[in-house]
């Protein structure tokens, strides 16, 4: 990893659809070398593959999305590892994070509804043996997500033509 | 009452930029992508906004020393020391000034006498050729070539020497050919200068926006700092342009002479822009902000994309190395500078700055300015390609 490959990273993360070639033109690197770059990063496990950022305010269907704060009780020689996996298996958990401070662990679960985040923290989450408590807040309005604002921003303000 | 008959010959002397009307009408259009704007489209950084309003609600809205507050001049002495290795008194060799347009013209009424003359690049910015005939003297164009870089040479310098001239200005990195001095380059003017007692008003405002190397000032080459008035600011580096700060660093007898002036026009540059600017530079001093390398880092990445575009397109252009400018040749349109620009501005709704607002030798080439951001740039150059195949 060198300034370029770092380079690179900011600009895919910004726009994944970006080509070797036009990242090489930004880069000042020829596309050849874009690409082969990227092919090592995306081997060495560096890019972990390629999404689409959705604002689901503007789906027909309804979603609901909830960060749910989870104490667990960590495993002798596995420590958090296995009662993590046991969560992210499930498909409703988008991310699962081990943290530092009051909780251990942090889900982002998305469902079609209230009702529905709500059965899966009953049903599933909390029955586990392991488990200890959790906490579910559910979240309302997405103003940023991954670095992109989803609120209307004001355009330029500068005149058209200055010297 | 005769009006026009009550102004000065000074006033009336000075033309009105030739494409006034093209400005009118490019700031009237709807729907036009812009990269005929002279100023950065990064909001000032935070930390910077937020050092002015501290300043604010801790009551500093009293007038600050008319050289400009001692932190600040302090702040300003340390970025050249550390940047370029050179020493400047805070309290002597260094003041604030109401941009550097200001400095500019501080710069021309002490230093020019009636029928002086004002060596200048051509092309450059325009406020040089009116500052030096304000003052009363007159500009003498120095002709630059894209196939220089758009560098000064020394042997044009050394032809247009008279015992009239009185300053060269030295604008690099330059606006609008994006062309800078290399070190070399200075010392070549270093060898014709030093024979002369010729002071150099060195305009740095986008020193800090070079993408091959360092900016050098003509202040390192050895011998030159002593005649050399060097203005820069903040507005370009720290995307500041509405806070209205530059300054000067300059000898004390060149300093003391512009400061007398400054006092009895200006009073003093704003006090919280003052704050703020302060902030500014000592933020990235401590390395604790890295906003200007960000800003830089953006700049280079749309240089390279524009530069590609441009030659893809047919365009001529010369790679810029400073500034967020670039000057692509569109003489293979068979379009004077004006019909392109307003031509592109009509069909395409587009707007550069034709290259003979800045000096004739810009006619043939036309300014696109990077400063926007890569989806506008791109949207821009796709519809300038369109224009320009139908030539």
């Amino acid at each position: 990893m060198d300034r370029i490959d770092t380079a690179l990273l900011e600009l895919l993360e910004e726009d994944a659809r970006r080509t070797p070639e036009q990242v090489g033109v930004l880069l000042g690197i020829t596309a050849a070398e874009a690409k082969a770059r990227i092919e090592g990063l995306e081997a060495a496990g560096v890019i972990r593959g390629y999404t689409v950022l959705i604002d689901r305010e503007h789906l027909p269907e309804e979603t609901i999305s909830a960060l749910i704060e989870v104490k667990v009780q960590p495993e002798r020689n596995r420590g958090f590892d296995a009662i993590a996996e046991q969560l992210y298996l499930f498909d409703e958990v988008k991310a699962c994070y081990l943290m530092s401070g009051a909780y251990d662990l942090m889900l982002i679960v998305e469902g079609k509804n209230i009702r529905s985040v709500s059965r899966f923290v009953a049903e599933r989450l909390s029955i586990l043996d392991n488990v200890q408590s959790c906490a579910t807040h559910f979240i309302l309005k997405r103003y940023k997500t991954d670095g992109v604002i989803f609120e209307k921003q004001p355009g330029d303000k500068r005149m058209v033509v200055s010297i | 009452m005769n009006i026009d008959a009550l102004i000065s010959q000074k006033a009336k002397a000075i033309q009105p930029s030739p494409i006034r009307r093209f400005f009118d009408l490019a700031n009237a259009m709807e729907g036009t992508v812009s990269l005929g704007i002279g100023e950065p489209d990064f909001v000032t950084p935070w930390h910077i906004r937020d050092a002015a309003m501290a300043s604010m609600r801790a009551g500093e809205t009293a007038y600050t020393p008319n050289a400009g507050t001692p932190r600040l001049r302090q702040a300003v002495a340390d970025y050249l020391y550390a940047r370029f290795g050179l020493s400047y008194d805070p309290k002597t060799e260094i003041f604030i000034t109401v941009g550097a347009s200001e400095a500019i013209d501080l710069a021309m009424r002490v230093l020019v006498d009636p029928s002086d003359e004002v060596l200048i690049p051509d092309p450059s910015y325009i406020s040089y050729s009116p500052g030096a005939l304000l003052a009363g003297g007159k500009s003498v164009l120095l002709p630059t070539y894209a196939e220089d870089g758009f560098a000064l040479r020394g042997d044009v310098l050394q032809s247009a020497l008279t015992p009239r001239s009185k300053a060269l200005v030295l604008p690099y990195p330059n606006n609008p050919t994006g062309g800078i001095m290399t070190r070399p380059q200075l010392e070549e003017l270093a060898a014709v200068l030093e024979k002369t007692d010729l002071p150099v008003i060195s305009d740095e405002i986008y020193g800090e926006l070079t993408y091959a190397g360092d900016h050098v000032s003509i202040a390192q080459i050895p011998g030159m700092k002593e005649r050399t008035i060097l203005i820069s600011g903040f507005s370009k580096a720290f995307a500041m342009t509405g806070w209205r700060l530059g300054f000067v660093a300059a000898d004390r007898r060149f300093v003391s002479q512009m400061l007398k002036v400054h006092q009895y026009v200006i009073m003093c540059a704003s006090t919280m822009s003052q704050a703020a600017a302060a902030e500014a530079l000592n933020g990235m001093l401590r390395g604790e902000f890295d906003d200007v390398e960000k800003m830089r880092r953006a700049y280079d990445q749309r240089r390279r994309y524009i530069y590609d575009r441009l030659n893809r397109m047919g365009l001529r252009c010369f790679e810029p190395r400073g500034a967020f400018y670039i000057f692509p040749d569109i003489t293979s349109t068979g379009l004077t500078s004006e019909q392109f620009a307003e031509s592109l501005l009509r069909e395409e709704r587009v707007a550069v700055v034709p290259g003979n607002a800045f000096g004739s030798r810009g006619e043939g080439f036309v300014r696109c300015s990077y400063a926007a951001s890569l989806k506008n740039i791109e949207e821009a150059m796709d519809r300038m390609e369109r224009f320009v195949k139908r030539f």
